[in-house]
């Protein structure tokens, strides 16, 4: 089965991606992801004002068949969270790339994305 | 060990499923989305492959007798073409599995347990059937039948009509796509509809004649759920989690005056008048979160009371629903417990289920 992997955008081996946004950087799970997932009935997010750390844990996505970890491409603090998940958690399987972003943070690095894959490297990964 | 696989898993690959070990089965786990093939048994058809489930059949003029001693249920109160939800208990009471027993003729009966558990429940029964010396035959035929729950408001839509005569309860012979097979209405998700029981090879024939959603273990467990069913393995278990009948919910399974007596009348005699034992109840979440198997339940003021048996996201309902243990004097609907779920402790109200209307 073969799964949406946008070219603009960078990701992570655990499936988050990042897009560079005037110095801000959104952060969601890609289409491959979600479809592991299944069906989304929650995620629990940062807030405003939180400081999250590339690599460690940032949140929580349930299904209802299973419970993961989300895990932050890059450090920094998050200046929005997106709160359209609280009440309808499937757009992320909708629109995992769009509707369906998580956060987006204000990076405390410069060049944060450069350390990760690339869309021809993740989707080698998931292939 | 290698898994074992129904008739229908070529079917199920075709269409793409996702699989699972369930009791030792390699089993479909969904095939479009959970929420979308619960939906269509809650508003259309649905069908299941429960071929994974066992099937014992005892005869002899013996048969009812081994029954009567092996499950908690009154056998004499079947008749051939009847059928009766029951639990295999231990001897101290607390229940192995949980079942369903039907007559098939004066001296046939069949029982089917669930996946995993036909052998152990086939060697129980001739064992019993031996130290007892009595005249019976068993036979351990879960590799003979496969199986199929067809369900929701449609089913008998898709089924011939003379399934239509054919009570809540009930079983009896069907004619599918020009095979013989035997027609239960019973089922377990809450909706209208039938299990068939298909000889083994035929299974795939039947299965294309039925003109339904191809369902998998998820929505079936979503689905059942929100009826407030027990699942073994969820709500009881053979290590830390055995449990009698009562304790469970099933107190309706046990009759205490049945001749023979069950092998654990005495211990379930007490059960019975066990006022300080835990009953299992439902909740509704009033926050977000969703409950799991094994999240601590509380009084609401971080004392810990109690554990979740089995939680989801009700999709029919829209709200976090579960089931789990709570001491009998917390077990009042209407009682303000709490769930905890990854260190927060998240309000929920003890309700009884079924968790949706007029299912």
């Amino acid at each position: 089965m073969s799964h949406h992997v946008p070219s603009d955008l960078v990701y992570l081996e655990s499936h988050e991606w990042a897009r560079s946004e005037n110095g801000s950087v959104r952060i969601g799970i890609t289409d491959f992801a979600q479809d592991e997932l299944g069906d989304v009935v929650f995620v629990e997010l940062p807030e405003p004002g939180d400081e999250i750390t590339a690599g460690d844990e940032f949140g929580v996505i349930e299904s209802i068949k299973a419970v993961s970890d989300l895990y932050a491409p890059v450090s920094g603090t998050v200046t929005d969270a997106n709160e359209d998940l609280l009440d309808r958690p499937e757009l992320v399987n909708d629109d995992p790339f769009g509707d369906g972003w998580m956060l987006v943070v204000e990076p405390e690095d410069d060049g944060p994305l450069d350390d990760l894959l690339d869309a021809d490297a993740y989707e080698d990964q998931i292939s | 060990m290698s898994s074992r696989r129904t008739p229908l898993y070529g079917a199920h690959s075709n269409l793409g499923a996702t699989f699972t070990d369930f009791g030792g089965w390699e089993m479909p786990v969904e095939f479009d989305s959970i929420r979308e093939e619960h939906t269509a048994v809650r508003t259309e058809v649905g069908v299941f492959d429960v071929s994974h489930m066992g099937q014992i059949e005892m005869s002899g003029p013996d048969a009812r007798e081994l029954n009567e001693i092996l499950t908690t249920g009154r056998v004499s109160r079947l008749s051939p073409g009847t059928s009766q939800y029951t639990t295999i208990p231990r001897e101290d009471g607390t229940i192995i599995d949980d079942a369903i027993l039907y007559q098939l003729d004066a001296q046939e009966y069949l029982l089917v347990p669930n996946a995993g558990m036909d052998e152990a429940v086939a060697e129980r029964w001739e064992r019993m059937g031996a130290d007892r010396s009595l005249d019976v035959e068993v036979r351990n035929r879960t590799e003979a039948w496969g199986m199929l729950a067809v369900q929701g408001p449609n089913a008998f839509e898709q089924l011939p009509a003379s399934a239509r005569e054919l009570s809540r309860g009930a079983i009896g012979p069907l004619s599918i796509a020009g095979v013989d097979c035997l027609c239960a209405g019973t089922g377990y998700t809450g909706e209208s509809g039938v299990e068939l029981l298909v000889p083994w090879d035929e299974t795939p024939l039947v299965y294309d004649a039925i003109d339904a959603t191809p369902s998998g273990l998820g929505a079936r467990d979503t689905l059942r759920l929100e009826m407030g069913y027990v699942l073994a393995g969820n709500e009881f278990d053979d290590s830390d989690n055995r449990r009698t009948p009562f304790e469970a919910g099933l107190g309706f399974t046990v009759d205490l005056e049945t001749d023979p007596s069950c092998i654990a009348e005495d211990a379930l005699r007490s059960a019975s008048e066990d006022e300080d034992a835990d009953r299992l109840v439902g909740f509704v979440l009033q926050e977000r979160g969703i409950p799991r198997h094994g999240y601590p339940i509380t009084d609401g003021n971080g004392a810990a009371i109690g554990t979740v048996t089995s939680g989801t996201m009700s999709p029919t309902r829209g709200e976090p629903v579960g089931l789990g243990y709570v001491p009998a004097s917390e077990a009042s609907p209407g009682t303000s417990i709490g769930i905890e779920i990854r260190g927060t402790e998240k309000m929920a109200s003890i309700e009884t289920p079924p968790f949706i209307g007029g299912g």
